[in-house]
């Protein structure tokens, strides 16, 4: 892999956001994933909401961790800061950056690997935590960069590229976080950006642990028959459960939906999230119906996708900790410590 | 045996009974009649039921390291009275709860041993098991008083401070005190030869152990993300970190907190979340040990080759593996100081003492921001989690911190563009820009090959240039950080060399061996890489005596290694059993050494 910086041509046609930026704006250097990754599609759709959503590209900040997934923030918003971690890590990471500057809006990319395997961990304790992020899993049930190992999202019965199917359970990351209370879990398709651009933007802006795992075929080693994790299968089997449109605050609900199959939400920051009913028989407030329902689709290999849950109640970690509204960051350093008087009078228990 | 301010006293209990506390207040009150005076904790790994001592050392003189005799055993714990006995010093005293007939087997005719019935006597005069067993603590105290003349006054007034909000328990305290005093007045001739004696040497001094000091440091330092897994002996340093916060760090208008502190789920995470609070401009630091360096090495690594403040307190415990977790070693020094896979090193600090873990942890910040580097404190339980009395904390209201060469949004805005990696100075130390600031200042953190510029590479030179330009950096850390503390006797051919907690011992050590004509020049190490001070001090001599607690002589493996000292005139003198060094092991050690190099 090599570093390809990306030709800045800006058309003076193109639509400019609220902060008069382009989507050009808004890229990253050339990606050097293989053609037709599904990663390139997220991309896309990471660098298509965030300028939608008028985001300053200095208040936005990219963590990762190691693998495919993980090199994508490079390849997006290039005027953010970037933060490529270690295997698995990226959790912590984005925890300790939270506590320390809780105004910055932050974007995790992901793997399979990366999140289900080597970094599990990492993963269910800041769900547990309600990080305030929106963490994109890039799954595609194989590790690219070894040249194609299965990864613990395989499912049974899945058949690699070379040897034997899988015969281990899964893990589903959607069924996962519902488990540990993740406050915004949504599950799409890289060749959905329709559906997957207005996820995003919801994620990015729900206040707590926003999780999109995101089915990203690996065209080079699993995108064969037989694989679960294919485009083609994908197609087959996707599911739309609960599709939705990004609303910001104080912006007119215009489209025109039909009365009964929507409902909206406010999030937090007022913004409103409109939901759109694809199967009447789902309730995205209720975690046992939740559970139940997507667990006996998947028994039927049937891949559900949207919005599959949201609470907008629980604090996040830094309200949890009771921590100052400013970031911490920005606290000048002789303010944080009582002086020199003080410091005598403190040490009279120690005599 | 007879002498004034000079004593030992041992105390064996069982853990979990409360005798922490009457041990504290015996060394307390020693303390407020002026006498130096050191309290060392031996616990097991345990909460409840297995043997523990506390060991209080009267020193007149005011040294600091463990000594190596008992003079007064006060063996409350049957389960180790063998034991117990047989390490009081010849002359010696042992105090046992002659409650219960002891064997007549263990006997020694060297030494005077004195029945107290504690146990009776609280029986008597206490009801409920609990408040039994605690008064039968508070008892031995009383007879102690009695015995090496303690001021009773004292011991009521600090009875008085601990239990201000609830008087019926200074009452009944000293009354458990008065029973094991006036027994002890009644049937022993008090005081016995070795006892105390007022005098005005502690004024002014306090009396603390390393890791209070140290979470006090951070606080002052303005510390605001603390991320740590518990594991002993390193848990108090955030404890107290955490209760200064507590009284210092609320915000008076809203009531939230000017503090984040976060128990991880594992020391993989806890670093992950220093390096991520620490990349976002906060000073952010983790305590751990041993086994927690093992589990942060990768990101130590990281945080090395990304170039990210890092501030990281191992206090260090006895390993290999788990090894004994209640006990003291300095056997970190290598792993910390090359944590991590490829080519790494790390900056690290030696603090010997409270004093040096608070101002330490201090300069630690200041350090790991101007160097943009992890900075690791390497403590150990000894300092940590023993009492030692030192001079009162100072703190200097002209100090101005060093953040380091952090670019703000005025400077990126006049700049054509920002690069991360550049050495602009020569110095080796590059400039870096926070998240949140300004877009010009965006770069991409990464753990993979990069260029001076940030971005990713895998070309031979451009990746060798940023290597290369560590080393610089290096060096420039060599020259800035603390001066070794060196002391010259009269003309001596022979240094003594050590660090951290080894200073006490080896200070003692040489007053002791001057008694004997034997004088020695001194170094204390303060920091790794080693300063030119410590590469001089051991070219002008001819044997250096590298005083060390571990087995493996780590710090004479990064002296040679570091500035190429000569193998053969570094002798190790190795102290790795777990216990506290003390100054008879040097004495001897050195003096055998001599021998040896004279039959040759």
């Amino acid at each position: 892999m090599s570093y390809i910086a990306k030709p800045k041509v800006t058309h003076p046609g193109m639509p400019k956001n609220k902060l008069g930026l382009t989507a050009r704006d808004y890229e990253g250097t050339v990606s050097t994933l293989c053609a037709g990754c599904g990663h390139d599609s997220i991309t896309a759709a990471i660098i298509q909401a965030v300028f939608e959503l008028g985001v300053k590209p200095h208040m936005l900040a990219k963590m990762s961790g190691i693998g495919c997934s993980s090199k994508t923030p490079a390849y997006f918003v290039s005027q953010s800061h970037g933060f490529n971690s270690v295997h698995g890590r990226m959790p912590s990471v984005t925890t300790g950056a939270n506590a320390a500057n809780r105004d910055l809006m932050y974007i995790g990319v992901s793997g399979d690997g990366d999140s289900l395997s080597i970094g599990v961990g990492q993963f269910v304790h800041a769900i547990r935590r309600n990080l305030n992020m929106c963490y994109v899993i890039e799954n595609n049930g194989v590790y690219g960069l070894t040249k194609g190992q299965f990864s613990a999202s395989a499912d049974i019965g899945s058949k690699p590229k070379k040897g034997e199917p899988n015969k281990q359970e899964p893990i589903d990351p959607v069924s996962t976080a519902l488990s540990l209370g993740a406050t915004y879990i949504a599950r799409s398709f890289s060749g959905d950006k329709e559906q997957l651009v207005p996820l995003i933007k919801g994620a990015l802006m729900h206040r707590g642990f926003a999780l999109l795992d995101i089915v990203s075929p690996c065209v080079t080693f699993n995108d064969h028959e037989g694989s679960t994790k294919s485009y083609a299968h994908t197609r087959e089997f996707y599911y739309p459960v609960v599709d939705m449109d990004y609303v910001p605050p104080a912006e007119e609900i215009k489209a025109a939906y039909v009365k009964g199959e929507v409902m909206p939400l406010v999030l937090h920051d007022g913004s409103t999230i409109v939901l759109r009913k694809v199967a009447d028989d789902y309730d995205l407030t209720n975690r046992a119906h939740a559970f139940k329902y997507l667990r006996d689709h998947f028994d039927k290999g049937e891949i559900c996708t949207g919005l599959l849950y949201l609470d907008e109640s629980r604090a996040e970690m830094n309200e949890l900790m009771g921590s100052i509204d400013t970031p911490l960051s920005h606290v000048p350093l002789d303010a944080l410590h009582p002086g020199s008087q003080e410091l005598k009078k403190l040490q009279s228990r120690y005599r | 045996m007879a002498s004034v301010n000079d004593v030992v006293i041992k105390i064996g209990t069982v853990n979990g009974t409360g005798s922490a506390s009457a041990n504290g207040l015996l060394r307390k009150a020693i303390f407020r009649m002026g006498i130096p005076v050191v309290g060392k904790n031996y616990f097991p790994s345990n909460i409840q039921g297995l043997p523990t001592w506390y060991e209080i050392r009267v020193t007149g003189k005011g040294y600091q390291s463990r000594s190596n005799r008992v003079d007064v055993m006060v063996a409350m714990n049957a389960q180790t009275y063998a034991q117990d006995m047989a390490e009081v010093e010849p002359g010696g005293w042992l105090i046992y709860d002659s409650t219960w007939p002891r064997s007549q087997m263990l006997n020694r005719p060297d030494i005077t041993v004195i029945g107290i019935p504690f146990s009776r006597l609280c029986n008597e005069q206490f009801e409920g098991a609990r408040a039994r067993i605690l008064m039968k603590n508070i008892a031995y105290v009383g007879a102690i008083a009695a015995l090496l003349d303690i001021d009773l006054d004292i011991i009521t007034k600090l009875l008085e401070e601990t239990f201000a909000t609830k008087a019926h328990l200074i009452e009944s305290n000293m009354q458990a005190i008065r029973l094991g005093y006036d027994y002890a007045l009644a049937h022993v001739v008090c005081p016995l030869p070795m006892r105390v004696e007022a005098m005005d040497a502690t004024n002014g001094n306090i009396i603390i152990d390393g890791n209070t000091a140290a979470g006090l440091g951070c606080m002052y330092a303005g510390a605001t993300v603390g991320a740590w897994y518990p594991i002993t002996p390193s848990t108090s340093l955030m404890d107290a970190f955490r209760s200064f916060c507590e009284r210092y760090r609320i915000d008076p208008k809203t009531g939230k907190n000017n503090y984040a502190i976060i128990q991880a789920e594992d020391e993989l995470a806890a670093i992950g979340m220093v390096l991520g609070a620490a990349w976002n401009g906060a000073r952010s630091f983790t305590p751990t040990s041993g086994p927690g360096i093992s589990l942060m090495s990768e990101f130590i690594g990281f945080a090395y080759y990304a170039e990210i403040p890092t501030v990281i307190f191992d206090v260090q415990r006895t390993g290999p593996s788990t090894g004994m977790p209640t006990r003291t070693q300095q056997c970190d020094l290598i792993s910390c100081a090359f944590a991590s896979h490829g080519d790494t090193k790390h900056v690290l600090l030696f603090p010997a003492d409270p004093s040096e873990c608070f101002h330490t942890a201090v300069q630690a910040f200041d350090l790991a921001e101007r160097l943009q580097t992890p900075v690791i404190v390497m403590s150990d339980l000894d300092i940590g989690m023993n009492d030692w009395m030192i001079p009162e904390l100072e703190w200097d209201e002209n100090y101005v911190p060093d953040r380091g060469k952090v670019l703000g949004a005025a400077e990126l805005e006049k700049m054509e563009e920002f690069h991360r990696y550049l050495d602009v100075d020569g110095d080796g130390i590059p400039y870096r820009t926070l998240p949140g600031v300004h877009p010009k200042g965006s770069y991409f953190t990464r753990g993979s090959g990069h260029t001076k510029y940030g971005s990713y590479t895998e070309d031979s030179a451009a990746y060798q240039g940023v290597v290369d330009r560590l080393l610089v950096k290096w060096e420039t850390a060599r020259a800035m950080l603390p001066k070794p503390e060196i002391r010259y006797a009269k003309q001596n051919r022979i240094g003594l060399l050590t660090i951290g907690s080894g200073d006490g011992a080896c200070k003692e050590a040489l007053d002791r061996l001057t008694t004997q004509n034997v004088g020695l020049n001194y170094c204390r190490i303060k920091a790794f890489p080693f300063a030119d001070e410590v590469k001089q001090f051991i070219e002008q001599h001819d044997i250096v005596y590298v005083v060390e607690q571990n087995r493996d002589a780590q710090l004479r493996t990064l002296l040679i290694n570091d500035i190429g000292s000569k193998q053969a005139k570094l002798v190790p003198l190795l102290h790795y059993n777990g216990m506290p060094i003390n100054a008879g092991f040097v004495v001897t050690r050195v003096l055998e050494e001599i021998a040896k190099g004279q039959a040759a």
